[in-house]
């Protein structure tokens, strides 16, 4: 049976972690092929960084440090932030991506999509949406720039077309939920994971162990997303997925 | 002994660097090969594959390794293909409607599930070895080891006797081919931690009891 996937998330910019992983066995928390380790030893299902680098010149670093993990982690790992280009993309997955995350761009060209999905394969494409509530409380509208700014996008709408365009997977954040800690937005999770034929993973909220489970059996998400719940320590890997395995959620141990 | 020299074909695609790692973590020494003439004092010969098969097979074909993996496969020297590659060695796929190069009968088709089956197939799966004794699996459980897919077609070969393991996926498919010392797997060792590394040092264990050429 085909397991939902664990996934911590890293932020980094210009080669280093943002806050740091706080593991007592790392030496350096902010070195993120070391914080990519643990994860790998912790037996996360993939892992993905975020490069939140501003300037294009610290970006290259991100090159480096995911040709280190991919040297030393034999996981799934993915990549988004700052990649604009097909040409951006090829050259993250020649550095040992083995997906890349499209979020502004993918609004800004959504060809970009469509031509990297042709090149690379849509296994390897996946389309990050951060999307709000709407006033109305039904529906959801697609925010970019780390939910800065709106946009005239309908998420479940814009889910489908990123699929039709050519994304494998789909990232889901909820801006509601980011950083709260008060569960996953299910229903924001079900609408997108019911509207597309690809994988979900779910993002924004996590704080209690339930709130995994609630997502993956309610939300239909395929994989769920955590950040600072794993960085700070509160679970590790293995005890998520205890929980969920005794919540009789199929989980790889 | 030395290590043994493992050929890894690059067709163009963006993972090699994965595969020739997890080569050299498990003591072989990967020479990356672009044509026929570069395939000599090797071992054994790995054919890895992502992204889209009608380019998988060009590149192939229009290097002329598709004629170096066919005759390498017919006097049964030690192979091992990924994926696409997998994929490639049967006689045809519905991606595309390409036909492949055709070193086993059989073809590859979509997945056709119930919609809360998500395509691709992503993610940790569980296999069972139908083969147990092949020496791809040596060390491993016959059945429950997960391995990571990530794959929207899978292979259906005529012959069952071919099929090494078995996968279910709302309905079981071929995640692995095995005859001889020829191996290919629908999964991707490479990204599979401890077992997926178990995988390549078995294969790398056949070609260090192979003689050079």
């Amino acid at each position: 049976m085909l397991s939902r996937r664990i996934i911590p998330c890293l932020d980094v910019t210009a080669g280093r972690v943002v806050k740091g992983v706080k593991f007592q066995e790392l030496r350096d928390a902010g070195d993120p092929v070391a914080c990519a380790k643990a994860y790998d030893a912790q037996g996360a299902d993939e892992l993905i960084f975020l490069d939140i680098t501003a300037s294009s010149d610290e970006r290259k670093i991100m090159h480096d440090v995911v040709a280190a993990t991919a040297e030393q982690c034999f996981m799934p790992v993915t990549v988004g932030g700052g990649l604009r280009s097909v040409s951006d993309i090829e050259a993250m997955l020649k550095s040992g991506a083995d997906k890349v995350s499209l979020n502004t761009a993918a609004i800004k060209s959504p060809q970009l999509v469509a031509d990297a999905s042709l090149r690379f394969g849509n296994q390897c494409i996946v389309v990050a949406i951060d999307a709000k509530r709407e006033p109305d409380g039904k529906s959801w509208r697609v925010y970019t720039h780390g939910g800065r700014n709106p946009t005239e996008l309908d998420a479940v709408t814009w889910a489908r077309q990123a699929v039709s365009l050519g994304a494998g997977e789909i990232l889901l954040t909820s801006m509601d939920r980011d950083g709260t800690g008060a569960g996953y937005d299910i229903e924001l999770t079900r609408a997108i994971s019911d509207a597309v034929e690809v994988p979900v993973i779910a993002s924004g909220g996590a704080g209690a162990m339930d709130h995994f489970a609630d997502v993956l059996d309610q939300g239909h998400a395929s994989a769920v997303l955590a950040a600072s719940l794993f960085h700070f320590g509160t679970f590790t890997v293995p005890q998520v997925k205890q929980y969920l395995a005794n919540r009789g959620i199929p989980v790889r141990r | 002994m030395s290590a043994p020299k493992i050929a890894v074909i690059d067709n163009g695609i963006c993972n090699l660097r994965s595969v020739t790692k997890a080569l050299e973590a498990v003591g072989s020494t990967p020479v990356v090969v672009h044509e026929p003439g570069e395939v000599k004092n090797v071992e054994g010969l790995v054919l890895p594959g992502v992204g889209a098969l009608r380019d998988c097979v060009a590149a192939l074909r229009s290097t002329g390794l598709d004629r170096t993996v066919r005759s390498w496969i017919e006097e049964d020297r030690p192979f091992l293909a990924v994926c696409l590659g997998m994929q490639a060695l049967f006689e045809s796929s519905e991606e595309g409607n390409i036909s492949g190069l055709g070193v086993f009968r059989g073809k590859v088709i979509r997945f056709r599930r119930p919609p809360e089956y998500k395509i691709p197939h992503m993610g940790w799966n569980s296999v069972r070895f139908v083969q147990p004794e092949s020496p791809l699996a040596a060390g491993l459980s016959r059945e429950g080891e997960s391995f990571y897919f990530v794959h929207s077609f899978h292979c259906v070969p005529e012959d069952p006797g071919l099929v090494l393991a078995e996968c279910d996926y709302g309905g079981v498919f071929t995640a692995a081919i095995g005859r001889g010392r020829c191996f290919a797997t629908q999964f991707h060792p490479e990204k599979s931690q401890a077992k997926g590394l178990a995988i390549y040092r078995n294969f790398v264990g056949v070609a260090a009891g192979a003689t050079v050429r």
